[in-house]
């Protein structure tokens, strides 16, 4: 391969990176059929392959590869309506032109505001949801999107396959929700999104802490949202909280790859840009009605982020911004972080209090940070044995592996003080 | 166009218990339902009570038998259902939230898609 087919690769990975979902989209609208919308986007990708090094890599990629996926799925429809000897009921008479010729761009984002309304609709269980979100709009494959979610690549594969199924057979339309029903629609959206960031931030298992593939696309996906739907504020808080959030994504593992507690954290490598972006943000979603969960969640973030170090906390605003939050979306995984918030406010016996009230809490049975946080209570109450029997707890909770040596380290400590 | 069953259950004592004016009121609703969906609906009956119903099952002994009773022994029954043709699962939810029925907590509406021979290869 010459130097020159390298730099076509290149070009196509980034085409893929940046237009997979635009151009599954944008066929998508033309196909009304998910499975045949995605395989016309592979092959359109793999003409991009072959196309490239000959013609060149075209002005706008986007573009190029939208007209030859459709234009695969006209064939594909054509070919579909032939052997029915009846004309396909969904074939958009359009009209789509030769590769290179320009498409409307305005049409595509719509497009892709679509598709995850559709990935996302009530209809699917929230497993299929964060599923067809990674596999349509960040173009993960389904292994990928298996090992994200810790389930088997079969199991991931049968999910997507009974999602898609569903979508096709009972119909859910493919549109954006009306304005009357957008708010409880986008909350499945924002749901979905948190969730894609959330298993990003802190991988459920594996060497690596971080999952930046996963963090990266749900903030690209909260950037869409945000830019298509500017006035939704809380679309625009849950894009605050991620980029309040993924600021301090430098300084969560240290040099040496170990976990390094928001206590512990070197402020000065917190990324002051994307804080800065993430406040503004977070003051034009706090000017818009009342707040929102997500514009709570982003204020709690923003007070860390100013914070000039983890004692010099305003902890009683956040106290209060939790209890906020908890009366907005009451959730026992809210509580265990106020009960956090109050051992910084009125000391580890208040905390502990708080916590403790917790236990028995079914949905945090298998929650190791409730586990955790009482070990790191009872340490800084030096009830060692204690302490050493929680951090136990939540080691054996935990898959992953710089959470594991974190909690080892404690162990070790508070069995030799 | 495709065809759903929008299928009304509930429970049935609670259903047995309405008072008559209870029972107007959901008469009523289900006048308002039908005549929004208006030539949307293709088909629908309520149901009588399930102890009316009659189970034919295979048995291990290769022939079948008739018993009393519905398939599963529970307070939520089958009450009745619509037939209803739609562009796409949005309108069948839009219109299947008006049912009566869904102002009335130990009710829930189930809405599954009925399988298109038409389209099927000949």
């Amino acid at each position: 391969m010459d130097p020159s087919s390298h730099d076509v690769v290149r070009a196509v990975e980034e085409a893929c990176r940046r237009e997979w979902a635009r151009v599954l989209a944008a066929t998508a609208r033309l196909t009304r059929d998910l499975d045949l919308a995605e395989d016309c986007t592979q092959e359109a990708f793999t003409q991009a392959l072959q196309s490239w090094p000959v013609a060149g890599v075209p002005d706008r990629p986007g573009a190029w590869l939208t007209t030859v996926a459709r234009n695969r799925a006209r064939d594909a429809l054509r070919r579909e309506a032939r052997l029915r000897t009846t004309l396909p009921r969904l074939v958009v008479a359009d009209v789509v032109g030769a590769p290179g010729d320009a498409e409307p761009t305005p049409a595509i984002d719509d497009d892709r505001l679509r598709l995850i309304f559709t990935c996302c609709h009530p209809a699917l269980s929230r497993e299929a949801q964060v599923a067809l979100t990674l596999r349509l709009l960040c173009g993960l494959t389904t292994a990928d999107v298996a090992r994200a979610f810790l389930v088997q690549e079969s199991t991931m594969a049968a999910r997507l396959t009974r999602a898609k199924r569903k979508i096709a057979t009972a119909r859910i339309p493919y549109r954006v929700p009306s304005p009357e029903e957008l708010p409880q629609r986008l909350a499945a959206v924002l749901d979905v999104l948190q969730l894609v960031f959330t298993t990003g931030h802190s991988a459920p298992r594996g060497a690596d802490l971080i999952n930046s593939e996963l963090l990266d696309h749900a903030l690209g996906l909260a950037r869409v949202l945000h830019d298509l739907l500017p006035h939704e504020s809380e679309a625009t808080a849950l894009l605050a909280l991620m980029l309040l959030t993924d600021a301090r994504r430098a300084s969560r593992v240290s040099a040496s790859g170990e976990l390094v507690l928001l206590a512990d954290q070197d402020r000065s490598r917190w990324d002051s840009t994307t804080i800065a972006e993430g406040i503004d943000l977070l003051v034009g979603a706090l000017g818009q009605r009342p707040p929102g969960r997500y514009a709570v969640q982003a204020a709690l973030a923003a007070v860390h982020a100013e914070a000039p170090s983890w004692e010099a906390t305003d902890w009683a605003e956040i106290v209060a911004l939790y209890s906020v939050l908890a009366r907005l979306w009451p959730s026992p995984v809210v509580e265990l972080n106020r009960a956090v918030a109050v051992s910084m406010l009125d000391g580890p016996i208040a905390g502990l209090a708080a916590l403790d009230r917790l236990l028995d809490e079914p949905a945090l049975a298998r929650y190791g940070y409730l586990d955790a946080a009482r070990g790191d209570l009872l340490r800084r109450l030096e009830r060692w044995n204690e302490a050493a029997a929680a951090y136990e707890e939540a080691l054996r909770l935990t898959d992953n592996d710089v959470e594991q040596a974190f909690l080892r380290r404690r162990i070790a400590e508070v069995r030799t003080t | 166009m495709a065809k759903y069953l929008v299928l009304i259950y509930g429970d049935e004592q609670q259903w047995e218990a309405l008072t008559p004016e209870e029972q107007s009121a959901n008469h009523a609703g289900h006048q308002t339902f039908t005549s929004a969906a208006g030539p949307r609906i293709v088909g629908g009956e309520e149901l009588e009570p399930s102890s009316t119903t009659t189970t034919l099952r295979r048995t291990s002994a290769g022939d079948v038998s008739v018993t009393d009773g519905p398939f599963l022994e529970t307070k939520e029954v089958l009450g009745g259902y619509y037939a209803v043709e739609a562009d796409d699962l949005d309108e069948v939810i839009a219109l299947a939230r008006q049912l009566p029925e869904l102002s009335m907590s130990h009710n829930a509406v189930e809405i599954r898609p009925v399988v298109d021979h038409s389209t099927s290869m000949p």
